[in-house]
C-alpha cells in the first residue's frame, strides 16, 4: 500500500510499486487529465509536477514518489485558472488538445521556478513536448504574454503602483 | 406517443436536401431525403426540428456529425446552425449524434470526381453530381478531404433557419401575433412588446404543426458569428484537463485490453505462447483476435506488460521484407501495364523533346511511407449483448465502424449504438477501424462487460496503415526563358483501393489520388502531361493529411523550380505567366506582395523557396526563408496565402493553416516509416521526431475570400510546405533535395 499526495489530497493505492505513476493516476485514481502519448518520456503528454519539478509520469515508478504531486487538475480549474491556462485559453492554443495538459504543466513548472525567464528559454524547455497538430505558433503567442507579464520590470512597475495607491 | 408518430411523418430535411442534394439522374432513392434520425429516440415533450437541432427540457442541442479531431469541426458546425437559429454558442450543447444516412457528406463525393477544381464545365459538374449521388446512396457519413465546411455551409444554416422559422410559427399561434412581427435572438422569440418566449418552452408545441421549410438564408452582411473570431467551445476544457477523450472513459467492472498483431501487416499468426503473460500480476486472460493476440487485464499497464510477454510466431508479411524490394516495385511500375490514368496530356510532350533548341532536364524523386501517429493512440470501448451493443470510439467514418462491429458480432447494425468520442488527433488515422472491430471480437467473449482497448504506442506505429510511398520521374524542357515541356510520371500504391478494400468496397476507375496535386494544377504549359501508375504488391496504405497531394506537390513543385533555375527565370513570375485561373493568380500575387518577393536569393547562405498547390479546391502558396548555418539549416519564416471562399473563424483558420504547414515541414525534415523483415522499424517518437518547438518558424497566414464556394483548410496547407522548403534549401546551398526525408541529405538545426 503506498500513499500519494496529489493536488493536496492523500490517496492510497495497492498497485505494484513498479507501475508508472501515469497509469496509477489514470486507471486507479481517475485523474485522466494527464495523458498517455509514448510511454518512454519522449512526448511530454504525461507531464506532472513532483515538488514543483516537471516530471514524465510515464517513466516514474509510483513506488519511487516521495514528494507532492500536482496534475493538470490541481494546477487550476475554470474558476481559478493558472496564468499559463489563462494565456492558453486567451490565445486558443489547443487544436486536438491532447498534448496540452503536458505543454501547460511544462510551461507552468518552468515559470514557477524562473519567473523572469525569457521566451527563448521557455521554447527550449518546451521543446521536449510534442504537438502533432503543430500549435507551436500559438503557444509562442501565449508564452509571450506570460514572459512579458512576469518580467522583473513589469513586476517592479506593479509594485510601485501599488505602493503609490497605499 | 401520438406526437412522436406525427413528427415521424415529417421529413424536415426536405428543405435542405432539395437545395444542396444531387439529383442528377433523377434516381428516386437519391432524391428522397433520408429520415430524421433524431425522431427515433424522442421522449414526450422533446422536439427534433431538423436532423441537426434538438430541443428538450435540458436545453438546445446542435447535432454536429462531422468528427472533431482537433480541427474545430464541432465549433464550426455549431456556429453555422447557431447563425440562423439565433442562439449563442454558450447556450447550446453539441452532440455528434448516432451514425445516420441523413448526415451523409456531400462535399466528399464531389471531390472524388476526376475533374479539376478549376473546371466548371457541364461534364465536370455532371461527374461531380454522379459521385455525390453515390455518396448519398452509400449514406457515407465521413469526415475527411477537408470537406466538413463545404458540406455543411448551406445545409447547416438551412437547418438553423428551418428550426427558427418553425419556432416563430408556434409562437405566433400561441400569442396571436403575426409571424412577420416576430424576431428572434439568443434562444428566444421576441414579441413586438419586448416579451421573450424561450425556444425551450415553445419546442413541445412544434409537434402540432408543419415545419416551415420555405426559408431564405440571411445576407452575409448581417452575420453575427461567421467570419468573426470565435471562442472554440472546447478550448477551456482542453486547457484544464477536463475534456474527456475516448481514452479517458471508464465504466464499472471494465476490463482493460490491448493487442498486438503480426507486424508484417496483414500476415497471420502461426502460433503463440501466452504462459509468460499469464504470470504477470493483473493479467486476466489472453485471447486470439484476427491476425494476433489480445491481453485482458485489470489495468492498462498490466495489459501492456502482458502483451509484451506473449511469444508469437508470425507468418511472413505479404509485401517485400526490405525497403529495396519496395523501391524495386515502384521502379518497375512506370510501365503500361500499371498505368492508372493520364487525364492531362496537353500539346505533344514527345515531339517537344525531339525539337532543336529545347534545353532538357530529367529528375527522379522519392517519398517514403509515413505514420499518422496522432498523440492519442487508438482506443475503443465495446459492451456487447446480442440485443444491444454499445461502442465508444472515434471514427472518421462512424457508419462504417458501426457496420463492421455488427458484422464482427453477427448482429444487426440497428442493435449497435455508436457513441462518437472526442479525439486526440487523427490526420486520417481514424478512417480505419481495425481496432474497433477487434475490440468487438474481444467483447463478444465477455458479454455484458465493457472492454476498453488501448493500443500501446509501439503497436499504434506498427499497425498504422501509412501514407503512400511514392516515386516520380520527371522530364521537361525550357527554351527562350520559358518552361515549354513538363512531363511527370508518378508511381504509388492506390490509397483508395487499399483503404476501401478493407471496407469490402472496390473503387471504380482510376484513383485520382495517384495524381492529385500534380495533374490538376492551373498552369498552361504548352506540352504538359501527368501519368499515374498504380503500383501493386506494396504495404497497405491509407489517407494521410492531404493524401496524394502530400507527395505529388513535392514532385511537381520541385521540378517546376528546377526548370526555372535551368532557364534562369524567376519561379514566381513564371507561375504567374502560365496561370490563367483567377483565384490562383490572386494567391500568387498576394504571396508576392506579402513576402516582398524579389527572387530566391536573400544573401550569402540565406535562401527563399516558393511552392504552390491547388488541392481540395484551395489554391495555396507558400514562401519559406531558410539560413544555412555551420550547424545546419534553420527555417526562419513562412508566408502562406490560401483562397477558401469564406473564412468561418479567422482564429481557427490561422491555427489550422499553421498546423498544416508544421505537419508538412515536420515530416519532410525527418520522418519516414521503413520496413525491415516486413516490420516497421520506427516504433516510437524517438525515431519519428517531427518538428520540435524550437525549430518552428514564424508562420504568417493570409486567407483570401472571394465569397464563392467555401472550402475546408485542414489539408491544403500541407502539400506546398515540403517543396517550398526544398526549394529554399536549394537557394541557400545549391543542393537539390529529391528525396524525403530531407535529413538524409542535409542537416537541420
Amino acid at each position: 500500500m503506498s500513499k500519494l499526495d496529489i493536488n493536496g489530497k492523500i490517496y492510497k493505492t495497492d498497485v505494484d510499486p513498479d507501475t508508472p505513476l501515469l497509469w496509477v493516476l489514470r486507471d486507479e485514481l481517475g485523474l485522466t487529465g494527464t495523458k498517455y502519448g509514448c510511454g518512454i518520456a519522449q512526448c511530454g503528454a504525461c507531464t506532472v509536477h513532483i515538488d514543483g519539478q516537471a516530471m514524465r509520469s510515464c517513466s516514474v515508478p509510483v513506488g519511487s514518489v516521495a514528494g507532492k504531486i500536482t496534475t493538470i487538475e490541481g494546477l487550476g480549474d475554470k474558476q481559478n485558472l493558472h496564468p499559463v491556462q489563462k494565456a492558453w485559453i486567451k490565445h486558443q492554443v489547443a487544436q486536438c488538445g491532447y498534448c496540452q495538459s503536458g505543454q501547460i504543466m511544462t510551461a507552468a513548472a518552468h515559470l514557477n521556478q524562473i519567473p523572469n525567464t525569457t521566451q527563448e528559454d521557455m521554447v527550449t524547455v518546451m521543446s521536449g513536448n510534442i504537438c502533432r497538430c503543430g500549435t507551436y505558433c500559438r503557444m509562442k503567442k501565449a508564452i509571450k504574454d506570460l514572459v512579458q507579464g512576469s518580467s522583473p520590470m513589469q513586476e517592479q512597475k506593479t509594485n510601485s503602483l501599488s505602493d503609490q495607491s497605499l | 406517443m401520438g406526437k412522436v408518430a406525427k413528427i415521424a411523418r415529417r421529413t424536415f430535411l426536405v428543405g435542405s436536401a432539395a437545395v444542396v442534394g444531387g439529383v442528377l439522374f433523377g434516381i428516386y432513392k437519391v432524391k428522397k431525403p433520408y429520415p430524421n434520425p433524431l425522431l427515433k429516440d424522442l421522449a414526450e415533450g422533446e422536439t427534433a426540428l431538423t436532423p441537426y437541432v434538438q430541443i428538450d427540457g435540458k436545453g438546445i442541442t446542435l447535432m454536429t456529425p462531422r468528427t472533431d479531431m482537433g480541427q474545430g469541426a464541432y465549433s464550426m458546425q455549431a456556429a453555422l446552425i447557431a447563425e440562423e437559429l439565433d442562439v449563442d454558442l454558450d447556450q447550446i450543447n453539441v452532440d455528434p449524434g448516432m451514425p445516420a444516412p441523413a448526415y451523409y457528406n456531400r462535399a466528399l463525393g464531389a471531390e472524388s470526381a476526376p475533374f479539376k477544381a478549376t473546371d466548371q464545365s457541364r461534364k465536370a459538374e455532371t461527374a461531380r453530381g454522379f459521385f455525390d449521388a453515390m455518396t448519398k446512396l452509400l449514406g457515407m457519413e465521413m469526415t475527411g478531404g477537408s470537406s466538413s465546411v463545404a458540406d455543411g455551409f448551406v445545409k447547416l444554416r438551412l437547418a438553423g433557419a428551418v428550426a427558427r422559422e418553425t419556432l416563430k410559427i408556434v409562437a405566433s399561434q400561441k400569442t396571436g401575433v403575426a409571424v412577420a412581427d416576430l424576431t428572434t435572438k439568443s434562444g428566444h422569440v421576441i414579441l413586438p412588446d419586448g416579451k421573450l418566449l424561450s425556444y425551450i418552452e415553445l419546442a413541445p408545441l412544434v409537434a402540432d404543426i408543419e415545419p416551415e421549410n420555405n426559408v431564405v438564408l440571411r445576407d452575409p452582411a448581417t452575420w453575427r458569428l461567421i467570419g468573426k473570431p470565435m471562442q472554440r467551445i472546447d478550448v477551456a476544457d482542453k486547457s484544464t484537463g477536463q475534456l474527456t477523450y475516448g481514452i479517458d472513459l471508464s465504466f464499472e467492472n471494465m476490463i482493460h485490453a490491448t493487442y498486438k498483431l503480426n507486424p508484417g501487416q496483414g500476415g497471420g499468426l502461426k502460433s503463440f505462447n501466452a504462459e509468460p503473460a499469464r504470470k504477470i500480476n493483473g493479467v486476466i486472460d489472453v485471447v486470439e483476435v484476427a491476425g494476433g493476440i489480445a491481453v485482458l487485464a485489470k489495468n492498462t499497464w498490466s495489459a501492456f506488460q502482458g502483451m509484451d510477454a506473449v511469444i508469437c510466431n508470425w507468418e511472413e508479411a505479404p509485401y517485400p521484407q526490405e525497403m529495396q524490394g519496395h523501391w524495386d516495385i515502384l521502379t518497375k511500375s512506370f510501365d503500361r501495364q500499371y498505368k492508372d490514368s493520364r487525364f492531362l496530356d496537353d500539346g505533344d510532350v514527345d515531339q517537344a523533346f525531339e525539337q532543336e533548341g529545347q534545353q532538357k532536364l530529367t529528375a527522379t524523386f522519392r517519398t517514403p511511407y509515413l505514420a499518422h501517429a496522432p498523440l492519442e493512440p487508438l482506443c475503443a470501448l465495446v459492451r456487447y449483448t446480442p440485443e444491444r451493443t454499445d461502442v465508444w470510439a472515434c471514427s472518421q467514418a462512424p457508419g462504417f465502424a458501426r457496420n463492421n462491429v455488427a458484422k464482427a458480432l453477427g448482429i444487426h447494425k440497428d442493435n449497435v449504438f455508436f457513441h462518437a468520442q472526442m479525439v486526440g488527433g487523427s490526420f486520417g488515422h481514424r478512417l480505419e477501424d481495425e481496432h474497433i472491430k477487434r475490440t468487438a471480437q474481444i467483447a463478444k467473449k465477455f458479454p455484458g462487460q465493457t472492454i476498453k482497448l488501448t493500443l500501446k504506442r509501439e503497436v499504434d506505429f506498427a499497425h498504422d496503415f501509412p501514407r503512400q510511398i511514392a516515386m516520380a520521374k520527371a522530364r521537361g524542357t525550357t527554351k527562350d526563358g520559358k518552361i515549354q515541356t513538363f512531363d511527370l510520371g508518378i508511381a504509388m500504391p492506390s490509397v483508395m483501393r487499399s483503404q476501401m478494400g478493407r471496407q469490402g468496397m472496390s473503387v471504380p476507375g482510376p484513383d485520382t489520388q495517384v495524381i492529385a496535386g500534380a495533374w490538376d494544377q492551373p498552369f498552361n504549359i504548352p506540352n504538359y502531361r501527368v501519368t499515374g501508375y498504380a503500383a501493386q504488391g506494396l504495404a497497405p496504405v491509407s489517407s494521410w493529411r492531404s493524401v496524394g497531394a502530400s507527395t505529388n506537390a513535392f514532385f511537381h513543385e520541385s521540378f517546376f523550380d528546377q526548370l526555372c533555375a535551368q532557364a534562369k527565370i524567376d519561379p514566381l513570375e513564371e507561375r504567374l505567366r502560365l496561370c490563367s485561373h483567377a483565384p490562383s493568380r490572386e494567391v500568387l500575387e498576394k504571396i508576392k506582395s506579402v513576402s516582398s518577393w524579389s527572387g530566391t536569393q536573400r544573401s550569402k547562405n540565406r535562401g527563399r523557396g516558393l511552392a504552390f498547390c491547388l488541392s481540395f479546391g484551395v489554391p495555396c502558396a507558400q514562401v519559406i526563408d531558410v539560413t544555412s548555418t555551420p550547424k545546419g539549416i534553420t527555417i526562419d519564416k513562412v508566408y502562406v496565402v490560401a483562397q477558401v471562399g469564406t473564412v468561418v473563424d479567422p482564429i481557427n483558420f490561422e491555427n489550422l493553416v499553421q498546423g498544416g504547414v508544421v505537419w508538412g515541414l515536420a515530416h519532410a525534415m525527418n520522418c519516414e516509416i521503413t520496413y525491415a523483415k516486413g516490420k516497421a522499424e520506427q516504433s516510437n517518437f524517438h525515431m519519428y521526431q517531427g518538428m520540435r518547438f524550437y525549430q518552428c518558424p514564424d508562420i504568417e497566414v493570409f486567407g483570401l475570400e472571394d465569397g464563392n464556394d467555401i472550402r475546408g483548410i485542414g489539408e491544403p496547407p500541407v502539400p506546398p510546405a515540403a517543396p517550398a522548403l526544398a526549394n529554399a534549401i536549394f537557394a541557400a546551398t545549391g543542393k537539390r533535395l529529391s528525396e524525403m526525408p530531407f535529413h538524409k541529405t542535409i542537416q537541420f538545426v
